[in-house]
C-alpha cells in the first residue's frame, strides 16, 4: 500500500465549494432543488462519517458477532429500501419478505463463496474484506430484485386478462405467466447487464479506481473488480429469479388461478 | 353434465343450476348481481365454495387446466398477450373453419390484436375457445358488441356447438335472444337463482 496519499479535512470542505456553487446556480435559476440537494448533501455526510466511524470500531474489535450483527442490520436496511420501491406490495409478510428474503439468501451465499474460496482472508469473515464486499453485493442485488418483483406485480396487475386468457385455454400457471416472467427477469437484471458492458470503457468502477488510488498495481485492481462484478452478477441473478419465483408462487394457486387478491391496493411509489 | 350446488361467490349465493347437454341455458340478471361470477366461479379461476360436478367427477379431481378445458369459459372482457391473433391459437389451422362460420374473414389470424374492433376480439376470443369443442361452454354475453349480422352467425355456432351435444351456459342481458333459443332461462337476483318460465 505504498503511496497511498491521506487527505485533511480542508481538502474535502474545497471540495464541497463545488456543490456548494451548484446550489447558488440552482437559487439563481430557480430550479427549486437547492433545498432537496442541500438535504442530500448533509445526509450524504453524516451517513458517510457515520459508517467511517462504525466500520472502524468494528475492525477494531474483530469480532465475529459484532461483523454478523452489522451484516444482518445491512439486510433489514435493504429489506425496507426494496419493500418501499414496490408500487403493488403483497399482503402480510409476504410485502416485506419475500424481497428481503431472496436478496439475503443470493446476496449470503455468494459472499460466503467469495471470503472461503476466493478471498481467503484469515479469518474468513474477517469485517475488512466481509462488510465492504456483503454492502456491495447487497446493493446491486437489492436494486435488481426490487425492480423485477416491481415489474412482476405491476404487469400480473395491468395486464391480468391476458393471464387469464392463457389460463382459460388450459395453460398451467406457469405457462400463463411466461411472458410476464421472461419481461420482470429482463427489468430486475438489465442494470447488472448494463454496468458490466459500460465498465472499464465508460466507467471506471469505484472499487478499482480506490485500489488504484491505494497504490495497487492496476492489473491487481482489475482482477479484484472481476471477482467483485461476477459476484454481483451472479448474487443478482440468484436474488431475482428467487424472487420471482416466490412471487408468482404466491400470487397463483394450487388450482392454477391468479390470485391479484393477495395484493394490498396500489401505492404510490416511495 | 354441468351440476353445481352451494356455490358462494363475492356477490353471495347459494347458487345451484344443472346444464344437461344439448341445452342452452340463459343466465340473466340486473347488472352487478354476480352473473360473471358465477361463470368465473364454475370455471375455477376464483376460489370459492360449493360443489361442481362434471358428469357425476368432482371438479376437484380434475386438474385445473383440464378442467378448463372441458369447462370452456369465454369472458366479456377477452385477454391478448402476443401481437398477431394466430399466435393465440394452440392450432390455428383447426380454427380457421369457426373463425369463417362466426363471419369473420379466414386470413383474420394475420390480424394484429391492436387493431381489432371490440366485435371482431369477442368473435375471436369465442373462436380461441371453442375450437376444440369443450363439453359445457360458459359465454359471458357472446353478442354484445357484435351487429346484426355477426350476432347471427355467432348465434348458430352456439346452435350448432348445443346440436353436438354441448352443454351451454350464457349471460344475456336481451331477453329477446334468451327466448330466441335459450331452453330455459335462469333468473340472479340477490345471490339467488330462480327458474323462469321458458315462455313469456
Amino acid at each position: 500500500m505504498s503511496g497511498y496519499l491521506a487527505l485533511s479535512y480542508w481538502d474535502l470542505v474545497l471540495a464541497s465549494g463545488f456543490l456548494i456553487l451548484n446550489a447558488v446556480l440552482s437559487l439563481w435559476l430557480q430550479l427549486g432543488l437547492a433545498r432537496q440537494m442541500l438535504v442530500a448533501a448533509v445526509r450524504m455526510v453524516v451517513q458517510l462519517l457515520a459508517v467511517g466511524l462504525v466500520l472502524k470500531a468494528v475492525f477494531a474489535a474483530g469480532s465475529a458477532l459484532v461483523t454478523f450483527s452489522l451484516a444482518v442490520v445491512m439486510i433489514l436496511f435493504a429489506g425496507r429500501e426494496i419493500w418501499a420501491r414496490q408500487e403493488r406490495r403483497m399482503r402480510g409478510a409476504w410485502g416485506p419478505g419475500l424481497g428481503a428474503a431472496a436478496m439475503t439468501v443470493a446476496g449470503t451465499l455468494v459472499v460466503l463463496i467469495a471470503l472461503t474460496q476466493q478471498i481467503g482472508a484469515d479469518p474468513w469473515w474477517s469485517p475488512r474484506y466481509a462488510l465492504p464486499l456483503f454492502g456491495m453485493i447487497l446493493g446491486n442485488t437489492m436494486t435488481g430484485v426490487s425492480l423485477g418483483l416491481d415489474t412482476l406485480t405491476a404487469s400480473l396487475w395491468r395486464d391480468a386478462a391476458a393471464v387469464e386468457a392463457r389460463l382459460l385455454l388450459g395453460a398451467t400457471k406457469w405457462e400463463a405467466v411466461r411472458p410476464f416472467t421472461r419481461r420482470a427477469m429482463r427489468s430486475g437484471m438489465t442494470p447488472i447487464i448494463n454496468s458490466m458492458a459500460a465498465t472499464g470503457v465508460i466507467s471506471l468502477p469505484g472499487m478499482m479506481t480506490g485500489q488504484i488510488f491505494a497504490g495497487v498495481d492496476p492489473t491487481e485492481a482489475v482482477k479484484y473488480q472481476l471477482l467483485i462484478m461476477f459476484l454481483i452478477g451472479g448474487a443478482t441473478a440468484l436474488g431475482v429469479v428467487l424472487a420471482i419465483v416466490g412471487g408468482i408462487w404466491r400470487l397463483t394457486d394450487e388450482r392454477h388461478r391468479l390470485r391479484l387478491d393477495r395484493l394490498a391496493p396500489p401505492t404510490g411509489p416511495a | 353434465m354441468l351440476e353445481v350446488s352451494g356455490l358462494w361467490t363475492k356477490a353471495g349465493g347459494p347458487v345451484s343450476l344443472n346444464v344437461r347437454p344439448g341445452e342452452i341455458v340463459a343466465l340473466r340478471g340486473p347488472s352487478g348481481s354476480g352473473k360473471s361470477l358465477i361463470l368465473r366461479a364454475i370455471a375455477d379461476l376464483d376460489a370459492t365454495e360449493g360443489s361442481v360436478l362434471l358428469n357425476g367427477i368432482p371438479r376437484d379431481r380434475i386438474p385445473a387446466p383440464e378442467w378448463r378445458k372441458k369447462v370452456a369459459l369465454v369472458p366479456a372482457e377477452s385477454g391478448w398477450w402476443a401481437d398477431r391473433v394466430g399466435d393465440h391459437f394452440a392450432d390455428p389451422d383447426a380454427a380457421r373453419p369457426l373463425i369463417t362460420s362466426l363471419g369473420l374473414d379466414a386470413d383474420a389470424l394475420e390480424w394484429e390484436v391492436n387493431r381489432l374492433s371490440t366485435g371482431e376480439r369477442q368473435r375471436l376470443a369465442i373462436a380461441r375457445a371453442l375450437v376444440h369443442d369443450p363439453q359445457v361452454w360458459l359465454l359471458d354475453e357472446p353478442t354484445a358488441a357484435l351487429d346484426g349480422n355477426a350476432a347471427r352467425s355467432t348465434e348458430n355456432v352456439i346452435r350448432e356447438g348445443c346440436g353436438r351435444g354441448a352443454a351451454i351456459l350464457m349471460v344475456t342481458h336481451d331477453p329477446a335472444q334468451a327466448d330466441r333459443f335459450a331452453t330455459r332461462s335462469l333468473f340472479l337476483a340477490d345471490g339467488r337463482l330462480s327458474e323462469m318460465s321458458a315462455v313469456q
